[in-house]
């Protein structure tokens, strides 16, 4: 690992000024923030990630930062809540099944007990290309470089929101749990707080898969924000290789309301299947307000992976993601919802 | 002991390296306009908190918590297996929390209560977690046994024991690569209603 600075700030504003420095992109950026470090220590010993100085803001003495709270605007939850604490919040498990079951389906507890969420949501993909530095080829890493999954080992590699530049998966399971719900990221920078839509946090890599965010160097998420109340009614399915520990093949968050056997609303959020977290616009929109049934589910699903765009090993994430989103669907349509 | 030495990459990248002018740390305060961070290595001076002793360290800011125990303090308990936190042999407790030591910058954890498997048994008498591995045969090589053992402890405090299926669930961060999970779990089981009593 390369030597850095440390610095453990006690409030927000100071960490923000320590990391506001130029740079290309907030992944690349010389200053970087650490929580649990999970992402970012492994990183850096693999050299992919280069701080001149890390900023340990685990620290910060901002009791938003740290605490969950339901509010009018919707469900609040600080950046620096552990990813444990949430999936063991018992209002959360009842009225967010969601965004609890993602959470204990990733990792393992120990993860869980140092990753915070706002880390979470920022945890980079487990291209091997990209970690690995003795591969020259990746546009992530090194810009311009080219791509060596594109006909290399690819059987992890993403099939939706891909471009001839890059084909990595975004990893995580949490964040296809909050772009479904519409959530919103609460983001402070050098002139102030803003906010921002979760779907707006990911960028799809097109050609510049090294810039993975909308956020500037230093701007330092703060919270996250899950508007229009409990979705009781909501579950993550996730395929993976082994039963636990493992990062999904296919994952589906899903979250409906019925009406009889109506969806009056329908939300989807796919993982293990696509470089960002993927809202599934396409599949929503033609079952919102349709009967729920499991020629519609499967309908939806073929059409939202209709663009999809396979490589060598990855044609079974077409097959299994529409599978697990169907049985998501019909999973959550079967749920015992308490009153 | 061993310091933690510059590795041989940072040699070799030094004439390629881009010099941020920012608040060094602990630095030498002349040093500070020109220091690159990227080939100097910056210690600090902490106080580690490890199984209800003091100990009065320098570490390199990059040391991990792993490295810390086994290198500074000479406890060789906790393993280092994978090194970048997926295979559990390097578990301990950080304020009663399961963490991994490997993941963990050992300047990140001054001031927190540190406990290793060297902290578990009262004098001759061992946890009975410890003790359970043992009836059990809950290992064949033992690399991984430290960090199971650890990981057991707070999988039972946490409550996340209350079955096989959630002892396999809660367990699955330690890997064993002898297989002794049938065993393990039967360990977990026996520690389980102990610790409870207890």
């Amino acid at each position: 690992m390369r030597p850095f600075a440390y610095e453990r700030p006690t409030d927000a504003a100071t960490a923000v000024a320590l990391a506001s420095v130029p740079a290309s992109a907030h992944v690349t950026a010389p200053v970087q923030y650490k929580g649990g470090g999970t992402t970012l220590i492994d990183l850096m010993k693999l050299d992919v990630m280069q701080p001149t100085t890390v900023v340990d803001i685990t620290a910060i003495d901002d009791e938003a930062m740290h605490r969950i709270v339901p509010s009018d605007e919707g469900l609040r939850i600080g950046s620096l809540v552990t990813m444990a604490k949430l999936h063991a919040d018992p209002s959360v498990v009842r009225d967010y099944p969601l965004l609890t079951e993602s959470l204990w389906q990733a990792a393992s507890q120990q993860l869980r007990n140092m990753a915070r969420l706002g880390g979470n949501v920022l945890q980079r993909t487990r291209c091997l290309y990209f970690r690995d530095t003795s591969y020259d080829q990746c546009n992530k890493r090194v810009p311009g470089s080219g791509c060596a999954a594109l006909d290399g080992s690819n059987r992890g590699h993403a099939v939706l929101g891909t471009s001839d530049q890059c084909i990595a998966l975004y990893p995580g399971d949490w964040a296809p749990a909050l772009v479904a719900l519409d959530a919103r990221v609460e983001v402070l920078g050098r002139t102030g707080k803003r906010l921002i839509a979760f779907a707006d946090l990911h960028r799809l890599p097109g050609t510049t898969p090294h810039i993975e965010t909308s956020l500037s160097p230093g701007e330092l998420i703060t919270a996250f924000i899950v508007p229009g109340g409990p979705r009781r009614r909501s579950l993550y399915r996730k395929i993976r290789d082994r039963e636990s520990y493992a990062f999904a093949n296919a994952s589906a968050a899903v979250a409906i309301e019925l009406d009889g056997r109506t969806l009056r609303d329908v939300r989807i959020g796919l993982g293990g299947v696509a470089t960002i977290p993927w809202r599934a616009h396409r599949a929503e929109g033609m079952l919102r307000g349709q009967e729920l049934t499991e020629a519609n589910a499967r309908a939806a699903a073929e059409a939202e992976f209709g663009d999809a765009r396979t490589r060598e090993h990855n044609g079974y994430k077409v097959v299994l993601g529409k599978a697990t989103m169907v049985r998501a669907l019909l999973d959550a349509q079967a749920m015992e919802v308490p009153r | 002991m061993n310091e933690c030495a510059v590795d041989r990459r940072t040699v070799i990248a030094t004439g390629a390296v881009l010099a941020a002018s920012l608040s060094l740390g602990s630095a030498p305060a002349g040093a500070r306009a020109s220091m690159d961070t990227r080939t100097t290595p910056l210690t600090r001076d902490i106080t580690l908190s490890v199984n209800g002793t003091d100990h009065a360290i320098r570490v390199d800011t990059r040391m991990t918590l792993l490295d810390a125990l086994r290198d500074k303090l000479g406890l060789t308990g906790s393993k280092k297996g994978c090194d970048q936190g997926q295979c559990g042999a390097c578990t301990i407790h950080v304020e009663g929390e399961r963490h991994l030591a490997c993941l963990t910058l050992t300047v990140a954890v001054e001031g927190l209560h540190i406990t290793t498997v060297e902290g578990l048994a009262e004098g001759e008498s061992l946890h009975p977690m410890q003790q359970a591995f043992i009836d059990h045969d809950a290992f064949q090589c033992g690399y991984c046994t430290s960090g199971q053992i650890m990981s057991a402890i707070a999988c039972v405090r946490e409550g996340h024991a209350g079955s096989d299926e959630d002892i396999r669930e809660y367990m699955s961060g330690n890997l064993c690569r002898c297989a002794a999970y049938p065993n393990i779990v039967a360990a977990v089981n026996q520690a389980k209603n102990e610790m409870e009593r207890g």
